[in-house]
């Protein structure tokens, strides 16, 4: 009752009250014992008014003064009580976002104490969100009334609810231990259900989501490796240090920005992306020109070299940057997160690797496909003989695909710099794993490598959270192992005839 | 006409020079060698230490390895880039034997090995059932790598997948196993592996006598390896698999099936290859999941490829060639090291694709015709 009645009482005075403190509040929180100061505060936070906030914040500033213009001094016990008080009150706060944070932090302690208070927070709340989560809580709140009636309610309420928490709570509730009425229990149950089909539902939206970010980088990974060897039908074992070199472009692109354009370092990665792609595709002209070319027609002795060239790499980033990992930090507009569910956040920096995937991917259709250079190139994956008795210029095409393979892997680099960490070995783990791509999807089809990538990254992702990363991947180098079985030429094979060497 | 019998046709393919080398071979690795580390005090000019017989006795494990490697790969035209997975696998059914010697002395003076007291198991795993006998450790040394080499050769070479695709699933493979061995729960050891070996049959690991046999076992094994790689390379089945590298499908179309061929092939080398391991184990005194790594099997072949492919002495020499200047150079200059492996690989490649062994030919070759002008 005694809530009501200052209710009442600041109706009548809250108008009149805005600058200067309500006297009577005032006085209230003005007494000697600590005991009495914290059911003061109690009271006044569970009338939930503006008024109330704007007072205890006065309070907690040490700006509130007593009718005798003395300062109202707070002991440690108290000034905890006062913190809570005032973490439920920004529930009211004027800002949508200071009660939205609000809301957040009190879902992660609440008391059945507090539920009133929500109940009144809930009826002024105006924004849906809001709402929804303080309808939510309020339901947790009252799950343990003593009121049959009312922890029905909150029961049925609470099936709305996707917060593992949430899910704990119900199921406790919905044993007999727990709950003595069989009807709430019921209803706990149905709603622990509920939950639990929406947790797995967004659980399973977070795994397809890591698995399409996964399958991004070994797309970006594996489209120049298919590239290269579909034209040349060599494997390039030093493609991961490729990766390397961009991620590296980027970690240098990062370093000038920081010291040359510390206003716009948010920006270093639209320009390492140029940077990263012209590194790689040098390195790459060089590598072809020097070695790869010189073995023509001996796949295996290339797998060979190439191998060597890698080691080299690796150990020339250990002597340039050194042995240990480099930070390469995601700018701003990277950092954070879409929430789409309160337990699945997807992070910003892999949608956007997504996407830039997705970019990637339409220049290199645009380039295969659209263009003379791409005509050609497709002509010598095809038939390199036919090719050049028609006129194309096979060495040079070798060339050109090499570089913008090792462009591609530069790009990869960029991308991976985002997400993994950066150092001399990171690139030696994707070999196996691109090249997995190129066979699963079948030489010299952008469309295989693209299904293959995505397939292979969700799925490896919903192994992994069944059975963890190690046994994931055995499963997955097992199934390639076996496909190859059934079909040796990929998911896509080229249409035509071919002479087995 | 009369079949020559086989023993004879065994010992016949090596050539009469061949046995000279091989008598000589033996004599130091197995009298001299020994001696000079047992009799010749520590001080002495002439005493080889115990390091020379372990590096010694280590890259002539690895140099059996690269024998096997040549069966498959320079004989028969297919690169293994996983062949370190069968040299892993000979070396930890040997490990479990060894590791059950060490018997109530390890640190927690338990009958089970310290790593499982350690992941708090109670009793052992099945697969370590009979790991107590020799006899059991040598069957499962001859069987694991073989039996492992032949259920994936017969997927892999009965659909048919040759040249890079066979070589880069060879890698996945081993890099696989290496994942799956790193795992505490698989019962390994983790990324310990098996080491602190203490007893084989009894007598202490650590004793000169014991390090001299194993040397001279090695030895031994390596010279039988070289006599039997010769047997197959000269018979009937060494042609069929030359012309499988050369033309496979004028092979098939002839009337040969190259499965069985290649199948055969490919399990010998990787029970070589397990035999090779379970040697190296308890001369090097530790076994653990790096071996398995890929870098460590494509090593392998450059072994090979440096010595020259397609002979059979070329591959000791590769092993010890790179494993020498391995052991100088990581001492000497340890970050020029990797450069120096990377431009062996491109440099043998690209210049020396027959190797030292090719290159000495060719010499011979050239004044040979000087001669003869």
């Amino acid at each position: 009752m005694i809530p009501r009645i200052f209710l009442l009482l600041m109706l009548l005075l809250g108008c009149a009250a805005q600058a200067a403190p309500n006297p009577v509040l005032v006085r209230q929180l003005a007494v000697e014992e600590s005991d009495d100061k914290i059911a003061a505060i109690r009271k006044i936070a569970l009338t939930a008014e503006p008024e109330a906030l704007a007072l205890l914040q006065q309070l907690a500033d040490g700006s509130l003064k007593d009718d005798k213009g003395e300062e109202i001094t707070l002991n440690n016990r108290v000034r905890r009580e006062l913190e809570g008080a005032l973490a439920v009150l920004k529930l009211i706060d004027p800002d949508v976002n200071v009660r939205y944070k609000a809301v957040k932090e009190v879902a992660t302690n609440v008391d059945a104490a507090m539920a009133p208070m929500l109940a009144k927070a809930r009826d002024r709340e105006s924004d849906p969100k809001i709402r929804a989560l303080l309808v939510e809580i309020h339901a947790l709140a009252t799950l343990k009334d003593e009121d049959p009636k009312i922890r029905l309610a909150a029961a049925k309420g609470l099936a709305s609810s996707a917060d593992p928490n949430t899910k704990a709570v119900l199921k406790a509730q919905s044993e007999p231990a727990n709950e003595t009425e069989v009807e709430v229990r019921r209803a706990a149950f149905q709603s622990y259900l509920a939950v639990k089909d929406r947790l797995t539902l967004a659980e399973n939206i977070g795994r397809v989501f890591s698995g399409l970010s996964l399958g991004s980088i070994l797309l970006l990974a594996a489209l120049g490796l298919a590239i290269t060897y579909g034209v040349m039908g060599v494997i390039n074992m030093a493609h991961g240090e490729l990766l390397m070199i961009g991620a590296y472009a980027t970690y240098a692109m990062q370093g000038l920005f920081r010291s040359y354009f510390p206003n716009q370092v948010d920006w270093y990665l639209l320009a390492a992306v140029p940077v990263a792609f012209f590194a790689a595709a040098a390195v790459g002209v060089l590598l072809e020109r020097t070695v790869i070319r010189w073995l023509y027609g001996r796949a295996l002795e290339t797998l060979l070299a190439t191998w060597g060239l890698s080691l080299m790499l690796i150990q020339a980033a250990r002597v340039i940057f050194g042995a240990q990992n480099v930070e390469v930090a995601n700018p701003v507009w990277m950092s954070g997160g879409i929430e789409i569910l309160p337990s699945i956040v997807l992070p910003l920096n892999r949608i956007v690797i997504v996407g830039f995937a997705l970019f990637v991917l339409m220049l290199v259709w645009v380039l295969m496909n659209k263009t003379r250079l791409g005509m050609f190139v497709r002509a010598v994956t095809q038939n390199r003989a036919m090719a050049g008795c028609v006129g194309v210029p096979t060495g040079r095409i070798d060339t050109v695909a090499f570089a913008l393979g090792a462009g591609i892997a530069g790009l990869g680099g960029v991308a991976l710099s985002q997400i993994a960490n950066v150092g001399p070995d990171m690139g030696q783990g994707y070999i196996v794993d691109s090249f997995m791509v190129v066979v699963l999807g079948g030489v010299g089809q952008l469309a295989g490598a693209v299904w293959a990538a995505l397939g292979l990254g969700i799925v490896t992702k919903f192994i992994e959270s069944w059975a963890g990363a190690v046994i994931a991947k055995i499963v997955v180098l097992v199934f390639i192992i076996m496909f190859i079985q059934k079909r040796p030429q990929g998911l896509f094979a080229l249409k035509g005839r071919f002479v087995e060497s | 006409m009369k079949r020559t019998p086989f023993i004879v046709r065994f010992f016949g393919a090596t050539p009469k020079q061949g046995w000279i080398a091989i008598a000589i071979a033996a004599a130091i690795t197995m009298i001299l060698l020994p001696a000079l580390h047992l009799l010749v005090p520590a001080g002495s000019p002439f005493h080889v230490s115990a390091y020379v017989i372990t590096l010694i006795g280590k890259i002539m494990c690895y140099a059996i390895v690269a024998v096997a490697m040549d069966l498959i790969w320079g004989y028969t035209g297919i690169l293994s880039l996983g062949h370190g997975l069968f040299f892993a696998l000979g070396g930890y059914a040997f490990g479990m034997y060894l590791m059950r010697q060490i018997g109530r002395d390890g640190s927690y003076q338990s009958d089970l090995p310290d790593f499982m007291v350690f992941l708090d198991w109670k009793v052992l795993p099945w697969y370590w059932t009979g790991s107590d006998s020799i006899v059991w450790a040598i069957v499962l040394v001859l069987v694991v790598p073989a039996l492992v080499a032949l259920v994936f050769g017969f997927f892999a070479f009965r659909s048919r997948i040759k040249g890079v695709y066979f070589s880069i699933i060879t890698q996945a493979m081993v890099f696989a196993a290496m994942l799956f061995f790193f795992r505490n729960e698989t019962g390994f050891g983790g990324n310990n592996g098996f080491t602190d070996f203490k007893r084989i049959l009894g007598y202490s690991i650590t004793a000169p006598e014991m390090r001299v046999s194993l040397f001279a076992l090695t030895a031994a094994t390596l010279l039988a390896t070289l006599v039997l790689g010769r047997y197959l390379v000269t018979s009937k089945l060494g042609r069929v698999l030359a012309a499988i590298r050369d033309a496979e499908s004028r092979v098939m179309f002839i009337g040969y099936n190259p499965l069985y061929y290649k199948l055969f092939i490919w399990t010998l080398s990787a029970l070589l290859c397990g035999i090779a391991g379970a040697l190296y184990v308890p001369q090097v005194g530790i076994i653990n999941p790096g071996e398995m790594s890929p870098a460590n099997s494509i090593e392998i072949a450059i072994w090979v490829a440096v010595g020259g492919r397609a002979t059979l002495i070329g591959p000791v020499l590769g092993a010890f060639i790179v494993n020498l200047a391995k052991s100088i150079f990581t001492v000497a200059f340890p970050e020029y090291w990797l450069f120096f492996l990377g431009a062996l690989f491109v440099g043998v490649t690209l210049w020396l694709p027959d190797g030292v062994v090719g290159l000495w030919r060719k010499l011979r070759e050239k004044r040979a015709a000087g001669v003869a002008k």
